[in-house]
C-alpha cells in the first residue's frame, strides 16, 4: 500500500515501530490518497464513525443504570430518566442516536447506489458495508425491546413469530429464540446481551470496511480510476479530517435539535406504556428505519412469502454488483439509469410510509406496487440497462477533464457542483 | 436534470405526505392549547403546577397512581419548587409503609421527602378491580405516553359529554369526545369550584384541567427546562464551532483547486 515507506523521527518511536508498526499505519491514514472532487456525500462515512462510538460510549453509561428484567426495566429506565446525573440526556441521545445512525447510513447507501461505489473493485466494501447494515438492524430492533413498553414487547412478538413461517421447525425456532413459549423475560435477558455485543462486532466489520476501502481507495463522483497520488488527490490529513469535521457539526446541530427539543417525535408514545402481554396495541408499528421492509412484509398475503420477500429485499443487495452490468460506475454519466434511481428513491420513501400506515385499501395497493418495483429495479432495470444504455462521455481524470468521447473541458467542475 | 429530478421527488412526497387525512376521519383532534412549556426555551408557570398538584392530590390520586415520582422532585428546580417545608410537609400527610424492622414486622410511619409518592392500590389488580375493571393508567409519563401529549389529556379532561342519540352506553361507561372510540370508564370529576385553591385561583372546570395537565407535563418531562436551556447553548456553541470549522476549511483547501 505505501508508496514511501515512514520512518519514525525519534529514536524510541523507530524501536516501537520496528516491533509494531502502528505509526505507519498513523501515517498510512494521515496520508492516504483521497481523490479531490469528493463532495459532500462522502462525508457520512465519518459521520457514521462519530454515530458508532457515540452509542457504544452512552449504551455503556445506560448499562451501568439499566435493569434487564421484565418486572423492572421499565422502571430503570424511568431511574436513569429521573434520578440518573444527565441519564436524561444520555438515554436521549442513545434513542434518538439510533434513528441518526440509521439516517446517515441510508444517505450513505444511496450515495453508493448513485455512484455505483459497490462496483469493481469495490465489491468487498459493499458486502462489508451490508453486513454492518444487517447488524444494524439487528441492534437496533433488539435495543428497541429493552425499555419494555408495549411496543417493545409488541414488536419483538412479531418480528420473532416470523420465524414461525420456516416449514417443520419454524415454531421450535421461535421458542428457542424466545427461551420462553412466549416473549418474556428469558427473551429480554438475551436480547440485552446481544444489544450489547453486536456493537463490537459492527466495530469490528467497521475496521473491515475501511481496510477494504484504503485498497483501491475511495470512489468519487466522476467514477473513474485515478492514479495515487496523483494532481487528482489530496493527503486525508488536512483536507478530509477539516471537512468531515465541517459536516459532522453540520448533522451533530439536527442531531441536537432532536436531542433537545423534540427528543420523543421519533419514538412511538406506546413506548411509555409498560409492556403488557394482555392488551395488543392497535397498530404495531417498527421504528420509522424499517418502515419500508415492513411494507414488503404485509404486502404479501402468505406469511412465509412475505418473511422471504422481506429477506429477500436486503440480501437482493449483497449481488448487486452482479447484477449492475454498466461499464460506467457514476450516475451522473448514465441518463438512463439516473431517472431509474431516482424513481427507486421514491419507491423506497413510498414503502416506508405505507409501512406506518394500515394494511389495507390504497396502502395495501400502493405496498404491493412498491414491492414489485423494489425488486424489479434490481432483476431487471439494473442488468438491461446497464447493457443498452448510452452514456455520456467520461473524463480522462478528475484535474485533466480530457473526454473520451465530446468535448466540455469543464465537466469534472461542473459535476462536482451539480450533486 | 437532476435538478429537475428532485423537484418531482419533493413533489411527490409532499402528494404522498397529504394522503395522510384520509385515514384518521373519525377522531376528532385534541384542542390545541398554548402551553407555557411548548417551545424551543418553554418553561412551566410554577403556580399552575402547584395549583395542578394540589388537583392531582385532591382529586386525581384517590385512583391514579404515580409510582416513578418522589416527594423530594416537588421542590426541585424546574419543577413545582415547593418549599424544603412545604415538601416535608406534603410527605409527613402521607402514611408510608417501612420495614421490616428488627423485629421482622412491617411498619407505618410518616413520608419523608425521599419516599415515592404513595399509591391508592397496594397493586395493578386491586385498582382494576376496585375500577369496574379499566385499570387507572399510572401517571407518572402519561402525557409521553399518549399521541397529542398534554392537548390530548387537557382535551379528554374537558371533553365529556351527553352521548348523541343512538349511542348507548352501559353502566360506568362515560361519553367523551376525544377518547379513542369516544368511550371512558373515568367519569367526569372535574366540577366548577371542587378543589379551593391557595392562591385564590378561580377554580373553573378549565383552569383545573389546564393545571392538573402542566402539573403531568411536567411529572413526565422533569428535564424539560434544564432541557431547553442546554439545548440552547449546546446549538449556540456548535453553530460558532461550525463556522470556525467551515473558516479553516475553506482556507486550507484554497491551496488545492477545488472548491469545497
Amino acid at each position: 500500500m505505501s508508496e514511501h515507506e515512514y520512518v519514525p523521527k525519534s529514536k524510541a518511536g523507530k524501536w516501537f515501530n520496528d516491533r509494531l508498526p502502528l505509526l505507519t499505519l498513523g501515517a498510512h491514514l494521515t496520508d492516504y490518497p483521497t481523490p479531490k472532487n469528493l463532495n459532500y456525500w462522502w462525508t457520512f462515512g465519518g459521520i457514521l464513525t462519530f454515530c458508532l462510538i457515540t452509542q457504544i460510549v452512552t449504551g455503556i453509561v445506560l448499562a451501568m443504570h439499566y435493569v434487564a428484567h421484565a418486572d423492572l426495566a421499565f422502571a430503570s429506565v424511568e431511574h436513569i430518566m429521573r434520578d440518573v446525573n444527565y441519564g436524561w440526556l444520555i438515554r436521549y441521545i442513545h434513542s434518538n442516536g439510533a434513528s441518526m445512525f440509521f439516517l446517515a447510513v441510508y444517505i450513505h447507501i444511496f450515495r453508493s447506489l448513485f455512484y455505483g461505489s459497490y462496483k469493481s473493485p469495490r465489491e468487498v466494501i459493499w458486502i462489508i458495508g451490508l453486513m454492518i447494515y444487517l447488524l444494524m438492524m439487528a441492534a437496533a430492533f433488539m435495543g428497541y425491546v429493552l425499555p419494555w413498553g408495549q411496543m417493545s414487547f409488541w414488536g419483538a412478538t412479531v418480528i420473532t413469530n416470523l420465524f414461525s413461517a420456516i416449514p417443520l421447525v419454524g415454531d421450535s425456532i421461535t421458542t428457542w429464540l424466545w427461551g420462553a413459549y412466549s416473549v418474556d423475560n428469558p427473551t429480554l435477558n438475551r436480547f440485552f446481551s446481544l444489544h450489547y455485543l453486536i456493537p463490537f462486532l459492527i466495530l469490528g466489520l467497521v475496521v473491515l470496511h475501511i481496510w477494504a476501502l484504503h485498497v483501491p481507495g475511495n470512489n468519487n463522483p466522476v467514477g473513474i480510476d485515478i492514479k495515487k497520488p496523483s494532481k487528482d488527490t489530496v493527503p486525508f490529513h488536512p483536507y478530509i479530517t477539516i471537512k468531515d469535521a465541517f459536516a459532522l457539526l453540520v448533522f451533530m446541530i439536527v442531531f441536537a435539535g432532536f436531542v433537545f427539543f423534540t427528543p420523543n417525535v421519533l419514538g412511538h408514545s406506546d413506548n411509555y406504556i409498560p409492556a403488557n402481554p394482555l392488551v395488543t396495541p392497535a397498530h404495531i408499528v417498527p421504528e420509522w428505519y424499517l418502515l419500508p421492509f415492513y411494507a414488503i412484509l404485509r404486502s404479501v398475503p402468505d406469511k412465509l412469502g412475505g418473511v422471504i420477500l422481506m429477506f429477500g429485499a436486503i440480501f437482493i443487495l449483497f449481488v448487486l454488483p452482479w447484477l449492475d452490468t454498466s461499464k460506467v460506475r457514476s450516475a451522473v454519466f448514465r441518463p438512463i439509469y439516473r431517472q431509474f434511481y431516482w424513481i427507486f428513491v421514491l419507491d423506497v420513501l413510498m414503502l416506508g410510509y405505507v409501512g406506518a400506515m394500515p394494511a389495507e385499501g390504497i396502502y395495501l395497493v400502493l405496498a404491493r406496487v412498491g414491492t414489485i418495483y423494489y425488486f424489479a429495479h434490481f432483476i431487471i432495470v439494473m442488468p438491461v440497462v446497464g447493457l443498452l444504455e448510452k452514456t455520456d462521455p467520461v473524463p480522462m481524470s478528475i484535474s485533466e477533464p480530457v473526454l473520451t468521447g465530446g468535448a466540455e473541458p469543464s465537466l469534472a467542475r461542473k459535476v462536482n457542483d451539480k450533486v | 436534470m437532476i435538478k429537475s429530478n428532485k423537484k418531482i421527488l419533493f413533489l411527490s412526497f409532499l402528494l404522498l405526505i397529504s394522503l395522510r387525512p384520509l385515514q384518521s376521519a373519525e377522531m376528532v383532534d385534541p384542542i390545541k392549547v398554548n402551553w407555557s412549556f411548548k417551545g424551543l426555551t418553554g418553561t412551566f408557570d410554577r403556580a399552575s403546577l402547584q395549583r395542578g398538584f394540589q388537583v392531582y392530590k385532591e382529586v386525581c390520586a384517590s385512583c391514579h397512581s404515580m409510582q416513578y415520582l418522589s416527594y423530594r422532585n416537588l421542590g426541585e428546580p424546574g419543577g413545582p419548587e415547593f418549599s424544603e417545608q412545604e415538601v416535608k410537609a406534603i410527605a409527613a400527610s402521607f402514611e408510608i409503609e417501612d420495614g421490616p424492622d428488627s423485629q421482622g414486622e412491617m411498619f407505618t410511619r410518616p413520608g419523608k421527602p425521599s419516599d415515592k409518592f404513595k399509591s391508592p392500590y397496594p397493586n395493578t389488580q386491586a385498582a382494576t378491580a376496585a375500577n369496574g375493571g379499566a385499570y387507572p393508567p399510572d401517571m407518572s409519563v402519561l402525557v409521553k405516553a399518549r399521541k397529542g401529549g398534554a392537548n390530548y389529556i387537557y382535551s379528554v379532561l374537558v371533553g365529556y359529554e351527553d352521548p348523541p342519540p343512538g349511542v348507548t352506553l352501559d353502566d360506568g361507561v362515560y361519553y367523551n369526545k376525544y377518547m379513542a372510540g369516544n368511550k371512558i370508564k373515568m367519569p367526569n370529576n372535574l366540577m366548577d369550584g371542587l378543589v379551593e385553591y391557595a392562591d385564590g385561583t378561580e377554580s373553573t372546570v378549565d383552569q383545573m384541567a389546564k393545571d392538573v395537565t402542566t402539573f403531568l407535563a411536567w411529572a413526565a418531562e422533569p428535564e424539560l427546562e434544564e432541557r431547553h436551556r442546554t439545548g440552547v447553548k449546546v446549538i449556540i456553541y456548535l453553530i460558532l464551532l461550525t463556522t470556525l470549522v467551515y473558516l479553516s476549511m475553506k482556507k486550507i483547501w484554497s491551496r488545492v483547486d477545488t472548491e469545497v
